[in-house]
């Protein structure tokens, strides 16, 4: 479709309504004498109704508007990775050279760099079949990165009549086709169409976090998805944070949907600093950000999310593992009801458009483990932190997306008030994972882990029903081997659940050393039993010698064998 | 200037004007009264043939003769050097007696987004000389953390002394601070300049006033002139600043006004969809930028209505700013000030703020031990009520006993008691010195040998 001029007849903060214009829903507009970018979210009779996601002010009705007749799209080669993007994929670093601390109107970036060079290696000659979405050559984009140079999956394909191999910028021809197709590095992709994959595999392999709570008692797996909902304060981001550390994914697309700037500006500092234990370099080296943040425009915090998953499936159709981290998705939500709003749509609950539900689902739907056009198997996880206002669980965002994701990692306020970390909440959160997963477990970690999993959460359960009776009663009126099983509860709580995520140790706990601690309790467990009914009264096993010691064990750095010394005393101190 | 007299709709604060020339969304309008007085608006909406306008000092007195003028410039403030010392309305005009502002430059008061890429994230501690605040909750520069009060708690006297105090150890340079008012009462004002004059304070103060009995609309502008003038000062003049804002639930009814009057979908209890997005463009103009020497930080005060944090205004508040210091009317039923309830308060910044070279080493298993041994202590309260204090075990009676003494010796200071951080962190030392040694599981031991007071006392006998 050819380029067409209107102009503006109404303007309505971030809703402009253009007229005389030639538009397809969802065409990239630029808006106004400055050029700021639009999209088309609506058309009435003569009217088009543009979505703009630059601030307005100072537009008048009158001035002209233009269809570029493409789709909101982004670019997709080497230069993604390490990159800072706003909701629409402009890079924030060359925002800042364009207009310096304080990001001004109208200014166009392509989100790659054009002009750098990257090392083209082919890995298909002269006369080779090539198909949409095949793998055809790489390029060492970072020491830990070998980004995979693909055939766009909308490109059909065919015999190969040229390829180059050496230095080029991403948009130099590297290949043609004999249908005189030419191929070039990167690529462009509309982010509100989900890229093709050849087919969806089950989730068998967990993501792992190296997060206790959420590995051991409630994992995620590879190309699934996650909810964390929770009050402000609870530690939403700060668990987001540790899964963008953490999790042993290959690449990492990180989206701060409007949230705090200094959130994102902590982990541009972070980041580079922090060192992948997988890999040893700095993770900023596999890791995309996207922030939107609450104070940008909100047109572009509703187009973020949709960024930040195209680019993470880019990847996937590598063959990589990617997780994708979405902070947070009522804030992507509420940019909808605001936009819903201003055009006047009929609202369901709360003021949220009524296709809130299937918006969310449509997102998530786009997480999986796939078999790639290629023939790689890839994932894409999402986990999507929720804010639930007044930290009500029962609010239409939060309903919409339980329904949707599979794990739930719900935040408890009281957790937090208690300083207890990650404060998620062992008894209302759940993940579908948990038998799928089991295997894996019991062949890479352990045969008995499922059996020791299935005891601790036991003992937390029963601490639970006991605790509302020692609310009535007090603990002194329960029997001493109920007071032992309260004892071991807060063990498993303060020593396992709870997970320092500043500490430079317990920061990240691998999942052998998750299993031996989860086996250490095990053994403490049978001890004190053993002892009470040897004699020994339930203060003096509270007392015992080296419980201290023994909690504290997981911050060392040779946790092994400080837990073991520790054990040693209490067995001596218990007579065991 | 082009004058037009076809007003043909008055709504509340918003007038409709038609056939006008193409208006800029955003645009100053100065609409002449009958009697020749002239009101400030802002365009909200604008096309070919209807613009709406919202008046600032209301629609009283305005009829369908009224002459609209459309400025072609969108609201902006005077900035200048000369704004310290100087108080001024809602809207920024000088009502101190003074001469006018002479501009250096006049800034949009609606202010650009700083990209996150050019923040600086904060990390310098500011001492405000609060237990409570410091050692609990510690602020930094650069931070935007509001009070969230409720009608008849001290937050004032609380805003005015970290004013007073506030200061970053080792520097000279005092704070400049900007003060908003909005909607806050003549007397609670008084307080404020008062205290300012007494301490020579307003001589590196701005402020602005709208008071109770000053337009509604008017409230909308207010904070947004303040932090332009704080951001002038901040990145212009390199100066620390301050930012006194009170009271945002005043800004938010104002804001729930004007929604109405557009008929717009309401979200909870009636305020607009956008409140989030709306606030978060005035909290958000807090913190530090690479390569510039000043800084802004933000105490936004609101009340919550009927003390529920999860109202709205606090909710959405706390979805913004970096924490939150809660006051607790029990507290304050106890007489203990500052009534600041720790439990639900929380700064998110404090843990690049503390620790070696900033406060203390000790001071991060410090707080999580402070906390984690004070809210045990508030949860055996609870069953107290139920069984009695005797059928507590002895362990259990420490904390209770623990809480109490938190509550009346460390939390509890005086108006003018000025506690440097050392202070702060023996005093709580101390009382954790009450607790079995046992029990203090969230320090290492390098620091409970080091700082313990036991083990002091063994090492100065």
């Amino acid at each position: 479709m050819e380029v067409s001029v209107g102009e503006i007849f109404r303007i309505s903060g971030p809703l402009v309504v253009a007229e005389g214009l030639k538009a397809r829903m969802y065409d990239l507009c630029k808006v106004g004498e400055e050029g700021l970018m639009g999209e088309v979210v609506g058309l009435a009779g003569e009217k088009v109704l543009i979505q703009v996601y630059e601030d307005t002010s100072g537009i008048r009705p009158g001035e002209k508007v233009v269809n570029t007749g493409m789709p909101l799209s982004v670019d997709l080669g080497p230069g993604l990775i390490g990159n800072i993007y706003d909701g629409v994929q402009r890079p924030l670093p060359r925002l800042k050279e364009i207009s310096g601390d304080f990001i001004s109107r109208g200014i166009e970036a392509p989100g790659i760099d054009k002009k750098k060079k990257w090392d083209f290696q082919p890995l298909i000659k002269k006369g080779d079949e090539v198909k949409a979405g095949q793998i055809i050559g790489k390029v060492q984009e970072t020491d830990v990165v070998e980004h995979r140079i693909l055939v766009p999956p909308n490109v059909k394909g065919g015999r190969v009549k040229e390829v180059y191999s050496g230095s080029f910028t991403v948009d130099e021809t590297i290949a043609v086709l004999e249908d005189g197709t030419e191929l070039k590095m990167a690529h462009k992709w509309p982010v509100r169409i989900p890229r093709p994959y050849i087919e969806k595999l089950p989730p068998v392999i967990p993501l792992l976090t190296g997060q206790r709570i959420l590995d051991t008692f409630f994992p995620i797996a590879k190309g699934g998805t996650a909810a964390i909902p929770g009050p402000f304060g609870s530690g939403k981001t700060v668990t987001q944070h540790q899964l963008a550390k953490w999790s042993d994914a290959s690449i990492v697309v990180y989206i701060g949907c409007g949230e705090r700037g200094n959130e994102m500006t902590e982990v541009l500092e972070e980041f580079p600093e922090l060192i992948d234990p997988r890999t040893g370099k700095p993770l900023m080296l596999r890791t995309v950000l996207v922030a939107n943040t609450s104070n940008m425009p909100v047109a572009a915090r509703e187009a973020s999310v949709y960024t930040g998953i195209t680019i993470a499936e880019y990847f996937r159709d590598m063959g990589y593992d990617v997780a994708l981290q979405a902070d947070s998705t009522s804030r992507w939500a509420e940019a909808m009801r605001e936009l819903s709003g201003r055009l006047e749509e009929m609202p369901g609950e709360e003021g949220y458009p009524a296709y809130l539900a299937s918006r969310l689902a449509e997102f998530y739907e786009r997480a999986g483990r796939v078999k790639t056009l290629s023939g790689e198997i890839g994932s894409v996880s999402v986990v999507g932190a929720v804010s639930p206002p007044g930290g009500d669980f029962s609010e239409p965002v939060t309903q919409n997306t339980l329904r949707i994701v599979k794990a739930f990692w719900g935040l408890d306020a009281k957790l937090a008030g208690r300083r207890h970390f990650p404060a998620i909440n062992w008894l209302i959160s759940y993940s579908l994972y948990t038998n799928t997963l089991a295997e894996w477990y019991e062949k890479n970690v352990a045969a008995d882990w499922n059996e020791l999993i299935t005891w601790a959460m036991g003992v937390l359960q029963e601490e639970a029903t006991l605790q509302e009776i020692v609310m009535l009663v007090g603990s002194d009126a329960l029997p001493e081997s109920q007071r032992v099983l309260l004892l071991v509860a807060r063990i498993i709580r303060e020593f396992y659940l709870s997970q320092y995520a500043y500490h430079e140790v317990d920061s990240y706990c691998d999942i052998k050393k998750q299993y031996d601690m989860l086996k250490a309790i095990k053994t403490l467990n049978d001890w004190f039993y053993k002892a009470l009914e040897a004699g020994k009264t339930y203060d003096e096993i509270e007392r015992v010698e080296g419980l201290d010691e023994f909690m504290r064990s997981k911050l060392e750095k040779d946790y092994r064998s400080a837990m073991d010394k520790a054990l040693e005393k209490i067995k001596k101190s218990l007579g065991v | 200037m082009e004058e037009y007299k076809t007003i043909t709709q008055v709504a509340g604060p918003l007038i409709f004007v038609e056939k006008t020339k193409p208006v800029a969304y955003g645009e100053l309008v100065n609409v002449v009264l009958p009697d020749g007085s002239t009101r400030k608006g802002q365009v909200l909406d604008t096309s070919k043939n209807m613009v709406v306008v919202q008046m600032f000092e209301g629609t009283r007195g305005i009829d369908k003769s009224c002459a609209v003028r459309f400025t072609g410039d969108i609201v902006k403030l005077n900035c200048s050097k000369d704004l310290l010392g100087r108080i001024l309305s809602g809207s920024g005009e000088p009502i101190d007696g003074g001469p006018p502002i002479i501009p250096e430059e006049r800034i949009p008061i609606i202010g650009s987004a700083i990209n996150p890429y050019a923040r600086k994230y904060p990390r310098e501690f500011i001492q405000t000389g609060i237990s409570a605040i410091d050692g609990m909750n510690t602020l930094v520069r650069g931070q935007k953390l509001p009070i969230f009060s409720g009608s008849g708690l001290p937050h004032n006297d609380i805003a005015l002394q970290i004013a007073r105090q506030a200061k970053v150890r080792g520097q000279a340079e005092e704070f400049a601070v900007v003060f908003a008012a909005m909607g806050i009462t003549y007397e609670e004002a008084y307080q404020f300049m008062k205290e300012f004059e007494r301490t020579g304070a307003l001589e590196r103060a701005v402020v602005f006033l709208n008071l109770a009995k000053d337009p509604a609309i008017e409230r909308i502008i207010t904070p947004r002139m303040a932090l332009t003038a704080a951001e002038y000062l901040a990145y212009t003049y390199d100066y620390h600043v301050l930012v006194i804002l009170t009271d945002m639930t005043n800004y938010c009814e104002a804001l729930r006004e004007i929604s109405a009057a557009r008929e717009e979908v309401p979200g909870r209890r009636g305020y607009p969809g956008y409140m989030y997005t709306d606030l978060a463009t005035i909290y958000e103009r807090a913190g530090r930028i690479r390569g510039r020497k000043g800084t802004i930080t933000q105490f936004p005060i609101l009340t919550m209505p009927a003390d529920d944090i999860t109202h709205p205004i606090p909710d959405l508040t706390g979805y913004i700013t970096e924490g939150q210091i809660v006051l607790s009317r029990e507290l304050h039923a106890k007489g203990i000030y500052p009534p600041i309830n720790v439990l639900p308060s929380l700064s998110r910044l404090m843990k690049e703020g503390i620790g070696e070279g900033m406060t203390r080493e000790d001071h991060k298993q410090w707080n999580d031990q402070m906390y984690a041994a004070y809210s045990e202590g508030v949860d055996l309260r609870g069953l107290v009520a139920i069984v009695g204090e005797e059928a507590l075990s002895e362990r259990d009676r420490l904390f209770l006993k623990f809480a109490d003494e938190f509550e009346r010796r460390f939390v509890n200071q005086g108006k003018y008691e000025d506690r440097d951080i050392e202070y702060t962190l023996d005093l709580g030392w101390e009382l954790l010195a009450m607790l079995p040694e046992r029990e203090l599981t969230k320090i290492e031991r390098k620091y409970i040998e080091k700082y313990h007071p036991n083990y002091r006392k063994k090492k100065s006998s």
